[in-house]
């Protein structure tokens, strides 16, 4: 495939397989594939996986009523910092799979097993490294994997967002990182490339890491590391809409972050000069008022020009000019409302 | 071109590719910086970055040049370039003033991309114009590369 590739959390990784621009914009416009087989699945099992899970996470696990559906959510510390971001898909009662990032994986486990001894020892934590993950997205995305895997689309064409099912060997989930339509599929490691292959001569695109970057941050998505992390509130992070704390239910960092109520936001910022903002560039008021820093930060391929979420204080307001300091200039950007684009539309 | 800054994840990354089929034009001088100069006719020399730089950097998508009348020391930064992935100064090559810079560039930078030794960046006027002939020639970057690669 020629790809360019860089080492992300451990893993050898594909930067992008030609040009990262194309990629992303056959993402937008038609179908594009990643092998994000870096993340790990991992399957929770027993009886008591939900009470262990409403414990774990921040968010509600019983939202999870029907087989298939997915949740997104933080795993907080007891400090109420994020120890990952993961999605959590409801299979059966005594049956939930996680999947986790690939730089926070380790820990993540660790984390988990120690709170199971504690919480469920009879509970069944495990690492799913015979999966591999390949994330098929754009508006064109699901008619190619309905080409590629015969009988697929009945079983899968009437999946709503954040559902999934299986179907044979693949677990296909409508879920994704690109603001597009699309599957997530996980299929067994050996099998993967031949999967790959036949989506590439369906005409699916290709992708790296570059524009999965831009395609998520077009699509206002936090990345771990970046947005967020262990010393991060997610009520500062853009993530407040996946914690419950209407509920009584207890979780683990619910009670530092009912003590800490957020004094910064995540916005959205679009540079109004020419440049390309970056993650730690400084934020300010035109009269450096209110101070914030660049989390995530590049160039939007279907903006055409550069946008950035930033952690900022909660004075500034979407529709507000800020001035963003690029190497030794301040150049003038606006703050908005993200996500910037969804299902190929811009949004701001 | 010596400063690359990478967005992705926790961590800093180092690029570990390589681009193992790319022709260096022999006409050319190049710095260990990744630029390369050519001096005209008229005296005046050319600067731009390699195709290594540019295979490096991925696509283009800003480019910052100095303005006509700038005063430039041997290895001063001077202009910008940006990609989708990073950012990278460029060092002048050689003390001078510059006398123009690539207008197509500002809403084009993807010209570098198509043929980085074709879109220049700025034209400037040596103070010694000798000093091109101290940095390396093709060859001289072709093994600098491939030291670099191991």
């Amino acid at each position: 495939m020629n790809a360019k590739m860089v080492d992300f959390g451990g893993w050898d990784m594909p930067l992008h397989y030609g040009s990262q621009l194309d990629e992303h914009h056959k993402v937008r416009h038609d179908s594009g594939m990643f092998d994000v087989s870096h993340m790990l699945a991992v399957d929770i099992k027993g009886e008591e996986a939900r009470d262990f899970l409403r414990r774990l996470v921040a968010n509600n696990v019983d939202k999870l009523v029907q087989p298939g559906k997915a949740l997104y959510t933080c795993m907080l510390n007891p400090h109420g910092g994020v120890i990952d971001d993961l999605i959590i898909y409801y299979l059966s009662e005594s049956h939930f799979r996680m999947v986790v990032n690939a730089g926070t994986a380790d820990k993540d486990m660790a984390w988990m097993r120690a709170r199971r001894d504690e919480l469920a020892p009879q509970l069944e934590i495990i690492p799913r490294r015979d999966l591999a993950m390949i994330a098929v997205q754009g508006p064109n995305a699901r008619v190619r994997v309905w080409e590629v895997i015969p009988g697929s689309q009945a079983v899968t064409e009437e999946l709503k967002l954040f559902q999934a099912v299986f179907f044979g060997q693949y677990f296909i989930a409508r879920t994704g990182y690109t603001g597009e339509d699309g599957f997530e599929i996980m299929l067994p490691s050996n099998e993967a490339a031949e999967f790959w292959n036949a989506l590439a001569a369906a005409g699916v695109a290709p992708a790296g890491l570059g524009a999965r970057d831009t395609l998520r941050l077009e699509a206002g998505m936090n990345l771990y590391g970046q947005d967020m992390d262990e010393t991060t509130s997610p009520l500062e992070s853009g993530l407040g809409w996946t914690v419950d704390l209407k509920t009584d239910r207890e979780f683990i960092g619910k009670e530092a972050l009912l003590a800490a109520p957020a004094t910064q936001q995540l916005i959205g910022l679009v540079l109004l000069d020419r440049g390309v903002l970056r993650s730690h560039q400084k934020v300010s008021t035109a009269n450096g008022a209110s101070e914030g820093e660049i989390t995530s930060g590049g160039f939007s391929p279907t903006l055409n020009q550069s946008i950035a979420l930033a952690r900022v204080p909660l004075a500034i307001a979407a529709g507000d000019e800020v001035q963003v300091i690029v190497r030794d200039k301040a150049l003038r950007a606006k703050a908005v409302k993200y996500p910037f684009v969804r299902n190929g539309k811009i949004l701001v | 071109m010596a400063k690359f800054w990478f967005e992705f994840s926790q961590q800093k990354h180092i690029i570990q590719f390589w681009s193992r089929h790319m022709s260096i034009p022999n006409n050319l001088r190049y710095t260990k910086s990744h630029e390369w100069v050519r001096l005209e006719n008229d005296g005046i020399a050319i600067v731009g970055i390699t195709q290594h730089a540019q295979e490096l950097l991925g696509d283009m998508v800003f480019v910052e040049t100095p303005t006509a009348g700038r005063k430039l020391k041997q290895g001063e930064e001077c202009a910008v370039v940006e990609s989708v992935k990073a950012a990278a100064d460029v060092y002048s090559p050689i003390a001078g003033e510059v006398t123009a810079a690539n207008p197509d560039l500002e809403l084009a930078p993807e010209k570098i991309n198509q043929d980085a030794y074709a879109a220049w960046l700025f034209k400037l006027k040596p103070v010694n114009a000798a000093d091109i002939n101290l940095l390396m020639d093709a060859d001289g970057y072709q093994k600098m590369l491939e030291s670099e690669e191991h």
